[in-house]
């Protein structure tokens, strides 16, 4: 079985556009388009998070879709269930809306859509075949990688500078 | 609501904003301070200067980590993107200042035609001597004649015409004036080269980053002549500022007064306000009130404090924090750095914020259209409202930080020439570029711009002007720069001892003593409003001419250490097309070109001999300044 995919985020590439927050709220609305999504109510919400860490770095912030997901052990509706693809899910139909997930969520992530009262988080776009904050990114901070992939990329670069501090 | 307390100074230097935040919080009003966190992170591509907006087909936004786009989608590089987007800040921070300037010609024009009765010839000297600067004869003329051609001739430096601006060929050094001309930055007239800006960062035209930046300079030097325009035809209207005692920061607002703040940038209608409160003063009496109470804000303020002595209240990033008192009870505003926030805040307050100009309405705000023709009917009402405010205020408690610091204002060159003629009678200057030769005076700083709310409100200006003039540089300022000194007591004579050094000490005494002061200068000179600047240059201007050497030979520099409006972009423009090494102290939307960057930085210099200087750390940047400063000492061989 191939390893499924992550999306990953490259902390020192974040320009702190938004854009990535914009993409997201667009693939969650009913017109997919932002300019239709801009007057769409209730409005499309993002689940991608840009913040702000003083003085000068943006970190986008996301569900990791957790394997031992506490939000999943904790959710006493049964709501929150993981796919074969170790995507967390939540089912807003079952959620009864008690943010048991959002207290035990480590990141932060999971958003209340009040008119429906119930929880949110980012579905890693599973009708995309990359998630949507991946392809808007501008400065390809966010990549939709394995663990697999993405740490063989992490020792590549690592190889390099070692090679490069030797030759200095 | 962020929290804050009195020795907090993440937000503000000033102790009497810091308790109005503290305040505000309280009382649930968001501030800049609110609004800045909640932007945060902000755009990357805006802030390196990598977005462009300039056609339909984009937005564009070009990857500096070089994996996404490189070119916009019409191909235009980094270079090119970033070069026509500074052009595009400097057109906007010169059609501010110049159209300040053409309000003013059009007030000097409509007084001598007699279409109005509000405004005088307030200094008929500044007047001749503006015209005999233009050619215009005043021998055996009439005043009204000769204002008319004034007025004339100011309109005129607008459109491109057979001569070249003569409000920036007139005002410069001849050598000066050459070496423009050789580089193809005399501007051919104001309104002519913000045109040609937008006409050439248009799609599909300039893409030539140099080309791109020689116009922006050019397009300075335009920004140069509608500042000095600016200055010249307020002092005609106005008066020429001379020296007084006053004070600044929000204890000068009054609880048992009718508090009137006036904000903006012209004196146009301020200045008729201050001629006419005292006349009110008996129906604010009538209403329960001690009396009208002015304060500036901004520059308006720095132009009724120059000229009248009117106390200052605060000043760019803190605007709203006057309203916060709670004793305001009308902001009477122009036009220029006026946040549309006020109105939200005055809401909240029971302030009227009362806009005047037909270019600057802000919605929840009143708006009563002043004319020249109507000037002082337009006073008269905007009086009614805050004494009428002040019938609802009265008896409530208001909020006012008991903080004032003694200020000396009204340095315009005139007044520092006025002042040196008492040392030296025949040679005016002579004092001055003796102790400059001799080290006494190290070199000239000028402070200018704004406050930016991404630094501590006044920390560069504090830190640098301290360091500065223990090494005996001469420090004068203009704008909420000018603002930010007065606030922390560099504008009173009582503290020369303890923040200069032996040197300028000894200079600042002695042109006190022989004006019969009792004591020095100021540690730094307030030289008036933002289009006062204009006033810099001609003090630089008349160092050099009495040396016979040009102005990027003097050891004088510049710093907008919190730079904030786009008018800063352009006048720091021209400061470098003066020749000056020039401070910015907030980041510069040009990082994404390196070749854009090293142009303003260092091959600049070649060409014009300014160039800037951008450093976000005030310690380093004062020794960057130090440095500049002892390189052309060392140049003119002292």
């Amino acid at each position: 079985m191939s390893q499924p995919k992550e999306i990953f985020v490259r902390l020192d590439r974040c320009m702190g556009c938004h854009t990535c927050e914009l993409a997201c709220a667009v693939a969650h609305s009913g017109s997919q388009s932002l300019y239709g999504a801009i007057a769409e109510h209730p409005v499309p919400k993002p689940r991608v998070f840009v913040e702000w860490v003083a003085p000068a770095a943006s970190v986008p912030v996301l569900c990791r879709h957790c394997e031992d997901a506490p939000c999943m052990h904790a959710c006493i509706a049964g709501a929150i269930t993981q796919t074969e693809e170790s995507v967390v899910i939540t089912d807003q139909d079952k959620c009864i809306g008690c943010w048991t997930c959002v207290m035990v969520c480590p990141y932060g992530v999971i958003g209340r859509h009040l008119e429906e009262n119930n929880a949110y988080r980012c579905d890693r776009c599973q009708d995309r075949e990359t998630p949507a904050c991946v392809d808007a990114c501008p400065s390809r901070a966010l990549v939709y990688r394995s663990v697999e992939e993405f740490s063989r990329e992490t020792r590549k670069a690592a190889s390099e500078e070692m090679l490069a501090g030797e030759g200095g | 609501m962020m929290s804050d307390t009195k020795d907090d100074k993440s937000k503000s230097h000033d102790p009497a904003v810091r308790r109005m935040i503290e305040k505000a919080g309280q009382v649930n009003v968001p501030t800049i301070w609110d609004r800045y966190e909640a932007m945060l992170p902000q755009c990357g591509f805006g802030d390196t200067g990598l977005c462009c907006r300039h056609c339909l087909q984009g937005p564009c936004r070009i990857d500096p980590f070089g994996e996404g786009p490189k070119t916009g989608i019409c191909g235009a590089s980094a270079d090119t993107m970033v070069a026509r987007g500074l052009d595009r800040a400097i057109a906007a921070g010169t059609a501010a200042h110049s159209g300040h300037a053409r309000h003013l010609a059009h007030t000097l024009m409509k007084l001598a035609q007699g279409k109005t009765e509000d405004y005088a010839i307030k200094d008929k000297d500044k007047l001749m001597n503006v015209a005999t600067r233009m050619n215009i004869a005043v021998e055996g003329r009439a005043e009204n004649d000769v204002a008319l051609d004034v007025a004339k001739a100011a309109m005129a430096d607008f459109h491109e015409k057979e001569t070249p601006v003569m409000w920036a060929a007139t005002v410069v050094t001849p050598a000066r004036a050459e070496k423009l001309t050789t580089l193809d930055m005399v501007p051919k007239g104001i309104d002519f080269e913000v045109s040609e800006i937008m006409h050439r960062t248009l799609y599909g035209v300039d893409a030539d980053p140099v080309n791109l930046l020689v116009a922006g300079l050019r397009c300075g030097v335009a920004d140069l002549a509608g500042c000095y325009m600016g200055t010249d035809l307020a002092d005609i209207l106005f008066g020429v500022p001379a020296p007084a005692v006053t004070s600044a920061n929000m204890g000068t607002l009054k609880a048992d007064a009718v508090n009137i703040a006036v904000h903006g940038h012209n004196p146009v209608l301020s200045d008729v306000l201050v001629g006419a409160a005292e006349k009110k003063a008996q129906d604010a009496i009538v209403a329960g009130a001690t009396g009208i109470n002015l304060v500036g804000i901004c520059c308006t303020g720095n132009e009724i404090m120059m000229r009248h002595g009117i106390p200052s209240c605060t000043h760019s990033v803190s605007q709203e924090m006057a309203i916060v008192t709670g004793a305001l009870d009308a902001m009477v505003v122009d036009y220029q750095c006026i946040m549309p926030s006020v109105a939200t805040v005055a809401e909240c307050f029971g302030t009227t914020i009362i806009t005047t100009m037909d270019i600057c309405k802000i919605p929840g705000t009143t708006h009563i259209a002043f004319t020249e023709a109507s000037a002082a009917a337009k006073a008269d009402e905007i009086f009614n409202i805050a004494i009428e405010n002040f019938g609802r205020r009265k008896n409530k408690p208001v909020d006012i930080p008991d903080i004032t610091t003694p200020v000396v204002t009204g340095f315009s060159l005139e007044a520092i020439v006025g002042a040196l003629a008492n040392v030296d009678a025949e040679d005016p200057l002579k004092p001055v570029v003796e102790n400059i030769k001799s080290g006494n005076i190290r070199g000239v700083c000028l402070f200018a711009g704004c406050n930016n709310v991404k630094v501590p409100q006044d920390q560069n200006f504090i830190r640098m002007a301290r360091r500065l003039l223990k090494e005996n540089v001469l420090v004068v300022a203009t704008g909420c720069g000018a603002g930010a000194l007065m606030r922390h007591g560099f504008m009173d004579p009582a503290n020369v001892e303890e923040m200069c050094g032996e040197g300028l000490t000894a200079v600042l005494t002695a042109i006190g003593v022989a004006n019969n002061l009792g004591g020095p200068l100021p540690p730094v000179l307030h030289m008036g409003s933002c289009v006062d600047n204009s006033r810099a240059v001609a003090l630089a201007v008349a160092v050099a001419d009495y040396l016979g050497v040009d102005t990027d030979q003097l050891p004088v520099v510049a710093s907008a250490a919190e730079a904030v409006s786009e008018k800063a972009v352009s006048i720091g423009a021209y400061a470098v097309a003066a020749g000056l090494p020039t401070h910015v102290g907030v980041m510069l939307p040009v990082l994404g070109s390196p070749l854009v960057t090293q142009v303003l930085t260092e091959k600049v210099k070649d060409l014009t001999g300014g160039y800037f200087i951008v450093d976000l750390d005030p310690e380093s940047a004062a020794d960057q300044l130090l440095a500049a400063i002892d390189e052309r000492r060392a140049g003119l061989g002292l």
